[in-house]
């Protein structure tokens, strides 16, 4: 992968942009068992597959969600996090 | 002596520039245009090199950027490659990897020594004993490699360039050209690259003693030139193949990184030699290597010589060293059938006899294997690969052409992912299934008729078209039949081996019978074994054959053993070309021209230039001295730093309190304006990840610093934070926007006062407080702060003013004598205060608990980032604590370092230093380091080891570390 789209500034050079991470959802921090919180602060699965990412766009500030298979390293899809309707 | 021949058609010489130049001491003849290995076969020199291992005379073998035993040192450059680089006036040229000039190398011994050095011998023969190693080890490193690096090499600034095209068309052959010719007619945008000077591939040289090529070969040139759309680029070779079609053309100059929208890899095939003893020989060389000579530089390869073939192309061969005068005693093919009817007769017209189902079974050197006396021809059995020794006829001659077969050049397509099948019509690899977007033609793609591959260009350029959204229609390309172009097995048996495989590493077919019986009899395994592939060619002219002698080892089918993939780059690449122009871009503070002209040494310090210590020409200062009198300057009376490179961000907005609760570990929400607070940052593991201030300029703006390493980090987790919160909050990063310096030291408040209407009373502006006002004139930020001294104030400007506010509070300051410091005299002001700095004295493991920050962490709160995770550890025994210590008074011992070990009476490591420092102000050696908690308490002893083993008594101490002169009367 060289190239990706930012949903707001379209495809930009990868050189633009910055890894965030796995997107994973946080657990309630109250509710939670120590387990459980410690599985979500260090356990990632590195199983090839398709993975919600973090990505920032420098230039623009964005950050976003990436929707990429691990094993093709093809972006099947991005957008902003909480707006996964609009695209 | 010369080989040049009358002027041919199309040929790549210009008789006009005629140039000298000398090789291994001789002055050599040629002309512009030439090649070196061209212009030396051309005077008749036939030994270009010496072998890597045995160190055995070569000449040419591929003419076709893989001949590795030719390879020359101009003094400056090393292994310039003989066959591709052009020759040009007063060249001082040598063969690389000789003692004592080409012909008479001393090392040729050790081609005499070669039953004792199979593959792997130095594997399994120098590791013992173990104290001969290092001799042996010298032996092996002196006689491995090939040219000399020349360590005085110029440094030549490379440009980093960028090209975007619809279609990217790799080779310029037939099926590229066609290729180009259709894509650019259709209005696409065309960058066609071919690593030869000239475009053409084989229709520049394979002409088979007629004029078709040519003709066909202008007729395209001349479309191409008349095409607007296409940016031909020759002398350039596709670098590799990489994501999104990104594509690295490398020419002399540089590279130009290449974004295509689609690639259609036309790069042809490489010929690969037949197998047979002594087929290394200078004058043995492949068939297209001949014809290249022939028709590009109208050099005769040979006077008298044999063809040895296993395909068609050994005839074409034939007809092209027959057109120009050499005399072909035989075209010897290991086929049993033969060739067609009407080829066998065109060639037995021009009076060259045909051996049908015979090999050459050995080539006779001359003396001192310089070159070939005669062949050795026998019937040879192509199922059992064996001559038949009982019928051998000598033939008489002083050159070999060899035709055995071809391997693609497909190392960009399976870079790209491509999955190669083998083709047993054409015993050939081919593409099976392409990635998206990337597209074969010509040879690559297993079409070898000239008029299929013009089809077979033009199809891969609507298939690209048709991918890019154009519809055009694409025809099939009708197979042609024809004779198989590959032998399967182009390998003869000789009891006495030196039949080549790998011409780079030496490699005999022993070697992977041998590799095989040690278990080694995997492709990926025996490539590692035997070296197969893995010298400067890269296995272009060897990796074929030795899949196909696998096979058989295995008695398994060609496909079953599969095919390593050649990595980028496709020939050997200058790291200068990778390396480009050096762009490492640095910011500048708004001081920056001011520190250098006042003695600071400049240091990296991220992506900011700051003075580590300032040292003004003619005072003689060491470093060490700098920096001990900067730091007395703020301890005694005032100095000033320049602190620009903070991070500095503004957070506005409804949420913004409530926003920087949850980022960070404190309180803001109950802030008062006017006040500011620490502002420390965890990961969600509960590491230490930073530490700024906050200021509460309004109920609703906060002005947030950061450390300077962690500017964008923190910046961009701001970001994500608010996006992920949904929070009312607006961010805006004023780091490069604002200039900051501390004014610290006693004299620091009269001083500031001085140039400002704040009120900077210690009544009215206690430790913590922010105020805004004019300082010199100018709208500033002013912040009491006491991180490197009790007393100190933190201006922050903007940018444009930076160096006026700066230079107005050095005037101010000259009669308290200020003095600039840097950031090692900050370093050990921050330690005399016990302040330690985060990812310098902490880790990517130290949370707050281990950090004495536990006062900072606010966990009623009901939630920041890090906060379950410190939930969690609070729960469990701390393993490591930070703490302050000092050495001895008046040690003089070897001084620790930061991060020699604390070492417990056991002998167990128990922690480590992680600052260090003489404080003169002290008269002491302070610093911080990791122990155990039991042994962090004021007053407790630890022993640290030192680089040389030495072990030296600390004992942990309270901070700041004033009281120390307290405690000595002071």
């Amino acid at each position: 992968m060289k190239l990706l789209e930012c949903p707001v500034n379209g495809v930009r050079p990868l050189s633009e942009f910055t890894y965030g991470g796995e997107y994973r959802d946080m657990p309630d921090p109250d509710t939670c068992s120590d387990k459980e919180w410690a599985a979500y602060v260090h356990y990632r699965a590195g199983a090839p597959g398709l993975k919600k990412e973090w990505w920032y766009h420098g230039p623009s500030g964005t950050w976003f969600i990436a929707e990429r298979n691990t094993l093709t390293d093809k972006v099947s899809r991005t957008y902003i996090a909480g707006q996964e309707e609009s695209k | 002596m010369t080989s040049r021949i009358a002027k041919k058609r199309g040929e790549w010489i210009n008789r006009d520039k005629p140039l000298t130049f000398e090789y291994e001491g001789q002055q050599v003849q040629g002309y512009e245009g030439d090649t070196i290995s061209s212009a030396l076969w051309a005077n008749g020199i036939r030994v270009l090199g010496r072998s890597f291992k045995y160190h055995r005379a070569r000449g040419l073998l591929s003419f076709a950027n893989h001949d590795v035993n030719a390879l020359m040192t101009d003094g400056e450059d090393t292994n310039i490659r003989a066959d591709v680089w052009p020759v040009s006036n007063g060249m001082q040229l040598a063969a690389v990897n000789t003692e004592g000039g080409v012909l008479k190398d001393k090392n040729k011994y050790i081609d005499h020594l070669s039953p004792f050095l199979p593959v792997g011998f130095y594997y399994k023969t120098f590791y013992k004993p173990k104290r001969l190693f290092p001799f042996w080890e010298d032996k092996i490193r002196k006689a491995a490699g090939l040219g000399k690096v020349n360590f005085n090499y110029p440094r030549i600034i490379k440009p980093k360039r960028y090209a975007h095209c619809d279609v990217l068309i790799i080779g310029a052959g037939a099926a590229g050209l066609s290729a180009a010719i259709n894509a650019a007619a259709e209005g696409f945008n065309v960058i066609l690259v071919d690593e030869n000077r000239q475009a053409g591939g084989s229709l520049s040289y394979d002409h088979a003693g007629e004029q078709a090529a040519a003709d066909t070969l202008n007729t395209l040139l001349e479309a191409v030139e008349a095409e607007k759309n296409i940016r031909l680029i020759t002398d350039a070779y596709a670098g590799g193949y990489y994501g999104d079609h990104l594509v690295p053309i490398v020419e002399k100059s540089g590279i130009t990184k290449v974004r295509a929208q689609t690639v259609i890899v036309a790069a042809g095939v490489f010929e690969q030699p037949p197998v047979f003893r002594y087929n290394d020989l200078p004058g043995v060389m492949l068939g297209s290597a001949t014809q290249r000579l022939v028709h590009r530089y109208a050099v005769k390869p040979f006077d008298k010589g044999v063809v040895v073939t296993a395909n068609d192309h050994g005839y074409r061969t034939a007809l092209d060293l027959a057109s120009v005068g050499t005399e072909v005693v035989a075209v010897i093919d290991m086929r049993a059938d033969g060739a067609s009817q009407e080829l066998t007769q065109k060639v037995k017209d021009k009076g060259i006899a045909v051996h049908k189902g015979s090999c050459i079974y050995e080539a006779v050197p001359t003396k001192g294997k310089l070159g070939v006396k005669e062949v050795v021809v026998c019937p040879y059995n192509e199922t059992t690969a064996e001559a038949d020794t009982s019928r051998s006829v000598r033939l008489v001659c002083d050159g070999v052409a060899m035709s055995a077969g071809w391997a693609p050049a497909g190392a960009l397509l399976y870079q790209a992912g491509t999955k190669m099948r083998y083709d047993n019509d054409l015993e050939q690899f081919v593409p099976g299934e392409l990635p998206e977007g990337v597209f074969a033609a010509g040879k690559v793609n297993g079409v070898f008729d000239l008029k299929a591959r013009l089809q077979d260009g033009r199809r891969a350029a609507g298939e690209a078209m048709n991918y890019l959204g154009k519809a055009v229609s694409v025809d099939t390309v009708k197979p042609v039949s024809m004779a198989r172009p590959s032998h399967p097995y182009p390998i003869v048996n000789h009891p006495k081996g030196k039949n080549f495989v790998d011409f780079d590493e030496d490699i005999q077919v022993k070697d992977f019978i041998n590799a095989a019986k040690e278990g080694f009899d995997n492709i990926e395994l025996m490539k590692r074994f035997t070296t197969v592939g893995m010298g400067p060619s890269q296995g272009k002219h060897s990796n074929m054959n030795a899949i196909r002698i696998l096979a058989r080892i295995r008695q398994l089918p060609v496909e079953k053993i599969g095919t390593t993939t050649a990595r980028p780059f496709f020939h050997p690449t200058p790291i200068g070309h990778l390396g480009g122009r050096g762009f490492h871009p640095h910011r500048y503070t708004a001081m920056h021209q001011w520190h250098v002209d006042n003695g600071g040494e400049m240091m990296d310090a991220g992506i900011w230039l700051r003075p580590a210590f300032y040292a003004p020409q003619g005072s003689g200062l060491t470093a060490s001295e700098a920096v001990q009198q900067e730091t007395l300057a703020v301890r005694n009376a005032v100095g000033m730093i320049d602190g620009s490179t903070l991070g500095k961000i503004e957070v506005f907005g409804p949420d913004a309190a409530a926003f920087l609760e949850r980022f960070y570990t404190g309180k803001f929400v109950d802030q008062k304006v006017g006040g500011s607070r620490i502002a420390m940052l965890l990961d969600e593991a509960g590491v230490m990840v930073d530490d700024g201030v906050a200021v509460r300029m309004a109920d609703e703006q906060f002005y947030v610093s950061t450390n300077s390493s962690n500017a964008a980090t923190v910046y961009r987790e701001m970001q994500r934070n608010v996006q992920l919160w949904g929070m009312q909050v607006t961010l805006v990063n004023l780091t490069g926007a604002m200039a900051a310096m501390t004014v610290a030291g006693p004299e620091s408040r009269s001083v500031v006062a001085t140039l400002t209407d704040i009120d900077v009373s210690a009544e009215a502006m206690p430790d913590g407080a922010f105020r805004s006002g004019q300082v010199a004139g100018v709208d500033a930020r002013v912040m009491r702060v006491s991180f490197v001294a009790d007393l100190a104030f933190e201006i922050h400007v903007p940018y444009k003013a930076g160096l006026h506010v700066w230079k107005s509070l050095i005037e101010a300051g000259q009669s308290a004598g200020i003095r600039p410091f840097g950031t090692d005299a900050q370093r050990l002001l921050r330690l005399e205060m016990g302040h330690h700095l985060v990812s310098h004295d902490t880790d990517g493991l130290t949370n707050p608990f281990e950090a004495h920050s536990d006062s900072l962490v606010k966990m009623d709160k009901p939630f920041f980032i890090g906060k379950r995770s410190l939930q969690i550890l609070a729960k469990k025994p701390l393993g490591k604590k930070l703490t302050t210590f000092v050495l001895e008074p008046g040690f003089n011992g070897e001084l620790p370092q930061e991060c020699n070990l604390v070492i417990d009476a056991g002998n167990n490591i128990t922690g480590r230093v992680t600052s260090i420092s003489f404080s003169r102000h002290l008269n002491r050696h302070i610093g911080f380091a990791f122990v155990p908690p039991e042994q962090s308490s004021a007053g407790s002893g630890f022993q640290i080891r030192t680089d040389s083993g030495a072990m030296v008594a600390a004992t942990a101490c309270e901070a700041p570390f004033f009281h120390l002169l307290e405690s000595k009367g002071e």
